[in-house]
């Protein structure tokens, strides 16, 4: 029951950083994507103005799955850790160049250091999410066994669900973060752009659509066990996921952008579930099972009850952070500031 | 709390998978990796402590003085703030990846006995990465008190982080809170492991560590601006805020520092020996700086007679131990964890002697404050200041070594050597070149980019700030 509890907080927490975390990943794809350093500043300034206050805390989420899966499930930790250095040592200099050169192209003055940082935050927005998606295929296909780097070290995160996984992931951070761009664009003056995003919500969440539509077919091949979980106990998710995405690119065609943010969010949170309702009980499939992988109960407790306690700070916090941000500024909009072009 | 200090208990029965295959140069690289991405952490998280802090004082002097120099400091510090926070953010990021990446051999089996500090840790970071988004985006949307309100718990969550993290370590010390069954861990007390005895003393020594380090490196680039001929109001401020806060902290570290000694002659007697450098248990123990470890002894060091018996047990009869208790492929390597110390306390007296001039220059009466700037002596002073900054690190960085190679072999004090933690995948040595390579753009981008910041043109601290274009610059 402490295990089972312990679980689905740790899923709370990735969904968290996979609708916020995520959403910041996106925003650099799109800045990726923004085009020449003069057609592509407003966009830019949009996603800077967007995520700047906000990136960091987002990114505590990632700390969080990571050290509830290291004290609750302490074998597990291990043995996906050890056996996927690869794509989790890409994962985690991605994160550095993502984090640092974002920091550093807002402290920066200079067109030529602006676009060097630029360049390493939005291909390291794009490099993130794939790795991180290709770890979650080789989990989910059973492709990490219990004990020390006991799975292949290459072929656990090359294979065909992996590279769904990371593919699905970037589309997905992308879908995320147009949509919010929408919104915020709205909201900030900045109408011009709000057609633009929404362009691109629609385009990328048709995209991965029908990446998840082909991977069906990828995990009935290559991920049997998952796919019989996903088309049986977990199938009510899915399809709740394809009508929520669905939903979503209604209300973006419809402009209702505000709206098409907790579709977006839905589509993606589901599919999460999904997995994880697939696979329960097994944590690594086919070796472990959360009640095998789980620790001692008093580890268990002390953690879950500090992270109760730890909430009441944090929910506050949290809301305090996003209400000052999301709030209009008197100022906004005037475009007074000295133009990063310059 | 039943604690199993069996050093049998290395023998670990099939290690969760083959230990043999590890090879020697990735058990080597690992531990650079790791070495490195830690000491380069260290630095930014000391900052990332202390920074805060030092401009919520400059802000406040602001608001309560309405005096512009105090209310840029807090301008530019807190800029620098960002920067270094995101680094410190990522950079601690990796650290946990690493845990696993790297020694999934101890967090496969102790990773839920250490688990609840880095839980705890995460609650307060989260808490620090929140507010540090408020205070840095919203200088324009809250009324200056209410701003200056927000900045608080950065500085709380930060000392706080800095606790719990270094708890872990202190684990890594004193291993608690668990007992060794046939190999599994069992009846885990995750309180009792993360207060363990080596907690208290290890964790005052760091978060003291960290606001002498944010202080007198802060101190340093004003003191470079001073020595330039810049000394007006901006300079001075920016000088006097941190030194005083570094030169206040310091004799407190001097006393901490020396429990925590203490500490090791009754818990971890082999540490200390290894920093001494004493091989032979007896009395009438000598304390020798410098020195040279050659042939089971300290040699060409200067000796204090009977110095370490009298600052461990205040009796030159105090018996210290020697390595000799410990069996030989156990022992730390001698001369870098001695060298090591003895470089730290030598800064820490130093920075001791700078604040005293200090003091005893506001002692003297006759001259305000801002005098000890413009007498003669002043020059040797501001140098020597400069170089407390970086001297302040080494100190940081030497502090780290004692602790982390006084540990060795162990990874788990008698419980579990490095050996045995780390990560038997092949390729460890292709991970260190590739994060060398990052941490090295890195710190070239982050030297860079707060250089600008400290010399730079009014850059705005955020897409939201819109008055910062009519600030001067000094």
């Amino acid at each position: 029951m402490l295990a089972d509890t312990a679980l689905a907080v740790m899923w709370v927490g990735l969904t968290c950083y996979a609708l916020f975390g995520g959403a910041d990943f996106g925003a650099g794809v799109w800045d990726l994507l923004a085009g020449g350093s003069r057609r592509g500043l407003p966009q830019r300034r949009l996603i800077e103005h967007s995520i700047g206050p906000i990136w960091e805390a987002n990114h505590v989420w990632l700390i969080f799955v990571i050290v509830l899966l290291w004290s609750a499930f302490s074998p597990v930790f291990a043995a996906v850790l050890s056996t996927l250095y690869l794509p989790l040592t890409l994962a985690a200099l991605g994160i550095i160049a993502r984090g640092a050169a974002f920091a550093f192209r807002k402290a920066s003055t200079e067109l030529w250091q602006q676009r060097l940082f630029g360049a390493f935050f939005a291909l390291s927005s794009l490099v993130t999410p794939f790795f991180l998606g290709a770890v979650a295929g080789a989990v989910a296909s059973g492709r990490v066994p219990p004990g020390l780097a006991a799975g292949n070290v290459i072929t656990s995160w090359l294979n065909p669900t992996s590279a769904l996984g990371g593919v699905l992931a970037v589309t997905a951070c992308a879908h995320l973060a147009a949509v919010y761009l929408c919104a915020d664009a709205a909201r900030d003056g900045e109408r011009e752009l709000a057609p633009v995003f929404a362009r691109r919500a629609v385009i990328s969440g048709l995209v991965s659509g029908a990446v998840a539509g082909a991977g069906v077919a990828v995990l009935h091949a290559d991920a049997p066990e998952l796919f019989h979980g996903l088309t049986h106990r977990a199938l009510p998710l899915v399809v709740l996921s394809a009508v929520a995405g669905l939903l979503g690119l209604v209300l973006l065609h419809r402009n209702r952008f505000v709206l098409a943010r907790p579709a977006a969010a839905l589509a993606v949170a589901a599919i999460l579930w999904a997995w994880g309702a697939a696979q329960y009980p097994a944590m690594l499939v086919g070796g472990t099972t959360v009640e095998q992988a789980a620790s001692d109960g008093a580890v268990l407790a002390a953690c879950l009850v500090v992270l109760a306690v730890g909430a009441l700070l944090l929910v506050p916090s949290l809301w305090l952070l996003y209400a000052t941000f999301q709030r209009r500024t008197p100022a906004a909009g005037t475009g007074s500031r000295p133009s990063a072009d310059s | 709390m039943a604690v199993t200090h069996d050093l049998a208990a290395t023998a670990w029965p099939a290690v969760l998978s083959a230990v043999d295959k590890v090879s020697e140069g990735d058990l080597a690289a690992a531990r650079a990796q790791m070495g490195f991405s830690l000491a380069w952490h260290i630095v930014v998280a000391c900052l990332g402590v202390g920074l805060p802090a030092l401009t919520l004082i400059a802000e406040w002097y602001g608001i309560r003085t309405g005096n512009p120099a105090h209310r840029l400091l807090a301008r530019r510090w807190a800029r620098a703030m960002g920067v270094l926070f995101a680094v410190g953010a990522v950079s601690g990021t990796i650290l946990s990846f690493e845990m696993g990446l790297l020694w999934p051999g101890l967090m496969g089996r102790f990773g839920q006995v250490i688990g609840l500090p880095f839980a705890l840790e995460g609650i307060a970071f989260f808490i620090e990465a929140i507010f540090l988004g408020i205070y840095l985006y919203a200088w324009d949307r809250l009324p200056p008190r209410r701003h200056l309100l927000t900045g608080l718990p950065i500085v709380v969550a930060g000392v706080a982080s800095a606790f719990f993290v270094v708890c872990a370590n202190a684990w890594m010390n004193q291993p608690r809170g668990f007992v060794l069954r046939e190999g599994k861990v069992v009846d885990v007390d995750p309180w009792a492991a993360m207060l363990n005895p080596a907690s208290p003393p290890q964790t005052v020594h760091m978060i003291l560590a960290a606001f002498m380090v944010a202080s007198f490196t802060t101190a340093a680039v004003y003191a470079v601006a001073l020595l330039r001929g810049r000394r007006d109001a901006y300079h001075k401020a920016g000088f006097y805020i941190p030194f005083t806060l570094g030169a206040a902290v310091t004799p407190f570290q001097l006393v901490v520092g020396d429990w925590a000694a203490r500490f090791l002659a009754e818990f971890q007697p082999a540490k200390l020996a290894a920093i001494e450098g004493v091989f032979t248990t007896g009395s009438h123990v000598p304390l020798t700086l410098g020195g040279v470890a050659r042939d089971d002894a300290l040699r060409y060091g200067l000796e204090i007679p009977n110095g370490l018996s009298l600052l461990v047990g205040y009796s030159p009869s105090t018996v210290v131990q020697g390595l000799d208790k410990v069996p030989r492929g156990q022992w730390p390597a001698v001369t870098g964890v001695h060298w090591a110390f003895d470089i730290m306390v030598g800064i820490g007296l130093f920075l001791l002697a700078l604040g005293a001039w200090l003091l005893l220059s506001w002692w003297r009466g006759r001259r305000s404050r801002d005098e000890l700037l413009d007498q003669r002596g002043s020059r040797l002073f501001l140098v020597l200041a400069a170089i407390g900054g970086p001297a302040s690190v080494v100190a940081l960085e030497s502090g780290w070594c004692v602790t982390e190679l006084g540990r060795q072999p162990w990874i788990v004090w008698g419980i579990m050597s490095v050996r045995d933690a780390v990560n038997p995948a092949p390729g460890l040595m292709t991970g260190l070149w590739l994060v060398l390579i990052v941490y090295a753009g890195m710190t070239v981008a982050t030297v860079y980019v707060l250089r600008r910041l400290a010399k730079g043109t009014a850059v705005p601290l955020a897409p939201q700030e819109q008055d910062v274009e009519s600030y001067p610059v000094v």
